[in-house]
């Protein structure tokens, strides 16, 4: 064999192959490590427990040690195990499974040791300098609703998301209008209130639908963002953006805009 | 009554590992509050809070600013195995090793021992991986090592049902039976090499008595770490190698009384003068 003719490896070639074996098999270590780490972290559409940081703040927060799920009442918090999709050991819920019922004493929160969950996101502080919890504080996602799958946009009376929310007519306000298909009904349509809703999904698990035709997101996937180009002129606060913006206060002058905006108003067709 | 004796630490230690399992039970399913939560972090009758201190490593090295209870837990933790248990952690409280030493049975009884083909797997491998938890925590920002760690599989899959862990736990089980004799504890595992470094300066330490030995090595044989035996009938001296797990296995295969517990620097004096 030819293995048998090689020399001897010297002890400085054997230190240099064995070195250069250690860094091979910690890259491969690591690179699969990272792939691995970079996929389970990726995961945007769970919903934790109240008062959570911002997912990424609470992946690196949380120790997994299921404390707020054992003191959750209604099991309504569960730890993420192998397979489940969601990074391994940390607390999740369901909502179409098990809601969350907004206890007033949020048995979850204080007692994370870790600061995954901030108490300071669900209290206020009271007139005489009190902390005092307060669950509708809470932002665990936002209900959003499918209206060509909701019945109540069909014009069939269902108001269970409306009853089961733990805000009701906060979080959640019926819209009446006139029915024209059938000239003599109204719908009676749900909306959700987005600033008030704590994403507690309450009205996910009581939808009548098959799937649930209203379901809660995390507030990452649900909010949309519109720029910080528009300003609304309605809003005193936001005018105030106007003398911050580049070029601001300056004065865009077009053909038309040559008359006085009144003058155009009263002359031009309109 | 001799079979009892001279199992008696390995029945303490089986009684310490599934004690600790069945109370971390008990406070999920029945709500008892002796002790809660599970080996990340803990309250211990309500007040004392105990975590994982590498746990907490990885975790700063992501960069979170962790809260107190968990700072304090882990120095709790950190301090009792530094001044006392050394890698105890390892035999007394981790669930794999129940694993791991049932692999280890049944490799003895299939005797794979003998036919083992012996390639190396270095036992500085723990390490190195404990060094990459720590990088790849800090690069990632997350605990690294706690998206992929048996121990925090099996634990948690004991007290809150184990779902797909399973595999994880048997790939563990089956590379300890075919794989490499101690493999995953041996040599992987970057918590037990994290243990082995804080322990290194504890108290509680076997001592080999050479007088007493008469170099059947049956010690060496028994021991999962076996480089830390290597003052057997050599010289009389405590085994102060942090990859000690204090299991005890050796002192009770002893037949000769050689080895006991013994508080280190303590009487380290005391046998100099003898
Ligand atoms: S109590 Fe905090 S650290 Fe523990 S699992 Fe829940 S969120 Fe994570
Ligand atoms: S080496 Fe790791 S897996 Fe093995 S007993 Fe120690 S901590 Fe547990």
């Amino acid at each position: 064999m030819a293995k048998d003719k090689l020399p001897p490896l010297n002890e400085r070639r054997r230190f240099l192959l064995q070195t250069l074996q250690g860094i091979g098999l910690a890259t491969l270590g690591a690179l699969t490590w990272s792939a691995y780490i970079d996929e389970a972290s990726a995961a945007s559409l769970v919903l934790r427990p109240p008062a959570a940081l911002k997912e990424e703040d609470f992946l690196s927060h949380c120790i997994r040690c299921g404390l707020c799920v054992e003191a959750c009442p209604f099991d309504t918090l569960k730890l993420a195990r192998a397979g489940d999709n969601i990074p391994i050991g940390t607390p999740y819920f369901r909502a179409r499974e098990i809601p969350c019922h907004m206890c007033k004493d949020i048995p979850c929160v204080p007692v994370c040791p870790s600061g995954a969950l901030d108490e300071s996101f669900v209290s206020t502080i009271t007139k005489n300098g009190d902390k005092e919890l307060d669950i509708t504080l809470a932002a665990m996602g936002i209900a959003v609703i499918d209206a060509d799958q909701c019945i109540a946009f069909w014009g069939i009376q269902c108001d269970a998301c409306y009853r089961a929310c733990p805000l009701i007519n906060e979080a959640i306000v019926i819209d009446a209008s006139r029915n024209d298909r059938t000239g003599k009904h109204a719908f009676m349509a749900p909306r959700v209130i987005g600033d008030v809703c704590t994403g507690c999904g309450m009205c996910e698990k009581a939808c009548v639908t098959d799937k649930a035709s209203i379901f809660v997101l995390p507030l990452a996937v649900a909010k949309g963002r519109a720029g910080s180009n528009y300003i609304k002129g309605w809003d005193a606060q936001d005018e105030n953006r106007l003398k911050d913006q580049k070029g601001g206060g300056e004065t865009t002058l077009t053909p038309k805009s040559s008359q006085k905006p009144i003058d155009y108003l009263n002359s031009e067709e309109f | 009554m001799t079979w009892l004796f001279k199992h008696r630490f390995l029945i303490l230690r089986r009684l310490s590992q599934i004690g600790m399992i069945f109370l971390y039970f008990a406070a999920n399913v029945w709500g008892w509050k002796i002790l809660q939560g599970n080996l990340g972090s803990s309250l211990l009758f309500e007040t004392l809070p105990l975590s994982d201190p590498f746990a907490v490593v990885q975790m700063s090295a992501a960069g979170a600013l962790l809260g107190l209870d968990l700072l304090i837990g882990a120095g709790i933790i950190t301090l009792f195995y530094a001044l006392i248990g050394g890698r105890a952690f390892c035999s007394w409280v981790c669930p794999v090793n129940m694993i791991t030493d049932a692999a280890n049975g049944l490799r003895r009884l299939l005797r794979i021992n003998e036919v083992e083909y012996r390639y190396v797997l270095s036992r500085h491998l723990r390490y190195w991986i404990l060094a990459l938890s720590i990088v790849l925590s800090a690069i990632f920002g997350v605990a690294a090592f706690e998206f992929v760690s048996p121990i925090g599989i099996l634990n948690r899959g004991l007290i809150f049902g184990i779902g797909f862990g399973g595999a994880v736990i048997a790939g563990v089980f089956l590379f300890d039976l075919f794989g490499a004799k101690n493999g995953f504890c041996g040599h992987l595992c970057p918590l037990g090499g994290f243990y082995s470094l804080i322990g290194r300066f504890s108290l509680i330490r076997v001592k080999h008595n050479q007088e007493k030995c008469t170099v059947c090595m049956k010690c060496t044989e028994i021991c999962p770490e076996k480089p830390v035996l290597h003052m057997i009938g050599k010289r009389s001296e405590f085994v102060t190698m942090g990859e000690c797990s204090n299991c005890a296995r050796c002192i009770e295969v002893c037949e000769s009384d050689a080895l006991h517990f013994d508080i280190r620097f303590l009487n380290q004096k005391k046998s100099a003068s003898l």
